[in-house]
């Protein structure tokens, strides 16, 4: 019995110091929370699909190749989505879809982090006149709508995929700076960074080594919905003829080109559809998950 | 005299925040001696100017709003008000450290314990991120942590814990001077005592100065070798511990001593210093003390008293004293 006890001890002394990041924390909290973990599971299965869509499919025989033969077929076993207008193959194009969208609004988000980071860092940390300039610059961006100001970038500047990326960057600074500059304030005062001063470390160490780090949480938070967002704008775009130009199967594309034919063959706008809104709606539940587990007071 | 080799000299000094609502005198010319190796004792109560006098010394005295408008500083006989920022910051955690009041909130959360002991290790000595780990490590072990806990964050140690966290901070590059900006207040009484042993010791090893801003005179009689009384931005009694403690001169200083329970008289009341410290947006003219003092004479409302000495360290600055009768004992008219 005694060795029993012992045992037990032992199991619960290394229980209490068993080493614990804060990232591990943070993705314990997260697995607590099942739609948050759908979320991350599709978001982690779209991505795949997206990295892997060269390998998976030809672009010139299985997404852009044309079989009238074949054309406007209803959802069967050779087609599981059905066929469109040109007989292409909705499911593989769908899937090559997951590219586009993804990719694109993955490096835009990216993008937009980090200028906003460097901007927000800059007017929250030094306030003052470099707060002023950069807050209404910032302020004068946010005036005009996001889809408006990607149209008229990408109108400027001419339909491509660099283009569009451009546009979609451009207005996700503003949202990005004005979050960075509001956390930074919060921490830019606490004692920690007085005493990171006081050990003489120049702002540079200041801002990216203690202050940032502090502050990531609701940039987290913010870079899935701006993620989730730029994949809705991107749509929207293609929809209107400016984003991603034919024949590639981009989804907001896809379901432009469906209109037409939504009364009789309503399957061909229904999958690009649905692909938009479950990647948006599992990119919009894990930013939630990861929002209530990157607070504290809910520990 | 003149041969005494002093960590830091502190003469005339005076800062000012300048808000809003008027300018806040927080220092109005103080002086401050600390000896090479020696520890002092700065006491006196919240507002009197005790971290400000410690933000001086590393000059992060928060700008704005605060102006240092007068008065010099040496650091180891150099005038830091002459040096650039950068050659500050090389001087900071290398030359002066600084231990701050609160443990739980003077670590960076998101950091392990290790990497900000070596951060200022980095930053000061020529070595590369393992090298400096190593030493961290090493310094974690010396505050009585062991070393495979480094790569634990602050969140997962106890107060006491986090404090020598601090510690091991300051004292890793061995600087010349130490700045303990009230380092017990925020532990309960059986780790203040751990750790103040543990400073002592540590001060001896490195053979540091020592700054020891506080408001107890408990830790004062424990740890310190002078002691400065500040009172509104100004030491209004100077000296050795033994000359303060058993030879207090100032009103202040006594009325600081009955203010603290007696063990062999409990029944005895307690005299607390009547009212408040003055508003610093509105000190009074002549010496700052006189509306709490109970020897306040008609001279002290107008005119500001000057230093007098008792011995070669021991001075006080009261219009009850001159040269005559400063050395006799005990507190006038007690």
């Amino acid at each position: 019995m005694s060795e029993n006890t012992k045992n037990v001890n032992a199991a619960e002394i290394a229980a209490k110091y068993k080493k614990k990041s804060q990232t591990a924390d943070i993705f314990r909290r997260l697995a607590k929370n099942k739609t948050a973990m759908i979320g991350l599971i599709v978001v982690i299965l779209l991505l795949i699909l997206a990295l892997s869509a060269d390998l998976l499919f030809d672009f010139e025989i299985d997404i852009t190749k044309q079989n009238i033969s074949d054309r406007l077929q209803a959802p069967s076993s050779d087609h599981i989505f059905g066929t469109d207008e040109m007989g292409r193959d909705i499911f593989k194009r769908v899937c090559y879809g997951a590219k586009y969208s993804l990719l694109i609004s993955f490096v835009a988000a990216t993008i937009s982090l980090a200028i906003g980071l460097v901007f927000g860092a800059i007017a929250g940390y030094y306030g003052g006149w470099a707060d002023m300039i950069i807050m209404r610059f910032m302020d004068v961006l946010l005036a005009i709508p996001g889809t408006l100001l990607a149209i008229a970038i990408v109108a400027s500047l001419g339909t491509s995929i660099p283009n569009l990326i451009i546009a979609l960057s451009v207005s996700g600074i503003p949202g990005f700076s004005r979050i960075v500059r509001s956390s930074v304030l919060t921490v830019r005062d606490a004692e920690y960074i007085e005493a990171a001063k006081a050990i003489g470390a120049n702002d540079r160490i200041i801002i990216f080594g203690h202050v940032l780090p502090n502050g990531m949480a609701p940039l987290i938070v913010q870079s899935t919905l701006r993620i989730a967002s730029v994949i809705l704008t991107t749509a929207g775009l293609s929809f209107l003829g400016l984003g991603v130009p034919a024949p590639h199967p981009e989804w907001g594309a896809m379901l432009s080109n469906a209109r037409s034919y939504i009364r009789d063959y309503s399957y061909m706008a229904l999958f690009p559809g649905l692909a938009i809104m479950t990647t948006i709606l599992c990119l919009n539940l894990l930013g939630d998950g990861l929002r209530d587990a990157l607070d504290p007071r809910l520990k | 005299m003149s041969d005494k080799k002093y960590a830091v000299e502190i003469n005339d000094l005076a800062v000012e925040f300048r808000t809003d609502d008027g300018i806040v005198k927080a220092l109005n010319g103080l002086d401050l001696k600390i000896e090479e190796g020696k520890t002092l004792g700065l006491v006196g109560e919240t507002g009197a100017g005790k971290t400000t006098t410690g933000l001086a010394i590393l000059r992060l005295v928060p700008s704005p709003p605060g102006v240092i408008v007068g008065g010099s500083i040496k650091l180891n006989g150099e005038d830091i008000f002459s040096k650039t920022e950068h050659e500050m910051q090389a001087l900071r955690g290398k030359a002066v450290s600084m231990i701050f009041q609160d443990p739980m909130t003077s670590l960076n959360p998101v950091m392990t314990v290790e990497e900000q002991i070596a951060e200022v290790i980095e930053l000061h000595e020529d070595v590369n991120h393992k090298g400096a780990i190593e030493k961290a490590k090493e310094m974690l072990e010396m505050v009585g942590i062991p070393g495979e806990r480094g790569t634990e964050y602050p969140h997962q140690f106890s107060g006491g814990m986090k404090q020598r966290v601090v510690i091991a901070i300051a004292l890793a590059c061995s600087p010349s001077l130490l700045i303990a900006d009230e380092p017990t207040t925020a532990l309960d009484v059986t780790i203040q005592a751990q750790v103040l042993e543990m400073m002592k010791e540590l001060k001896v090893k490195y053979n540091t100065s020592m700054l020891m801003i506080t408001h107890d005179l408990g830790i004062v009689a424990e740890i310190c070798d002078t002691v400065s009384v500040i009172y509104g931005g100004r030491v209004v009694e100077h000296g050795s511990l033994d000359d303060v403690f058993n030879n207090t001169r100032h009103p202040y200083t006594e009325g600081l001593f009955r203010s603290l329970p007696n063990l062999d008289n409990r029944s005895e009341k307690l005299k607390p210093i009547k009212g408040l410290m003055p508003d610093p947006t509105n000190l009074p003219e002549g010496c700052t003390f006189y509306p709490r003092c109970d020897y306040a004479m008609e001279i002290c409302k107008t005119v500001k008293p000057k230093k007098v000495y008792r011995n070669d360290e021991h001075y006080v600055e009261c219009h009850l004293y001159d040269e005559n009768n400063v050395k006799v004992g005990g507190l006038i008219g007690k």
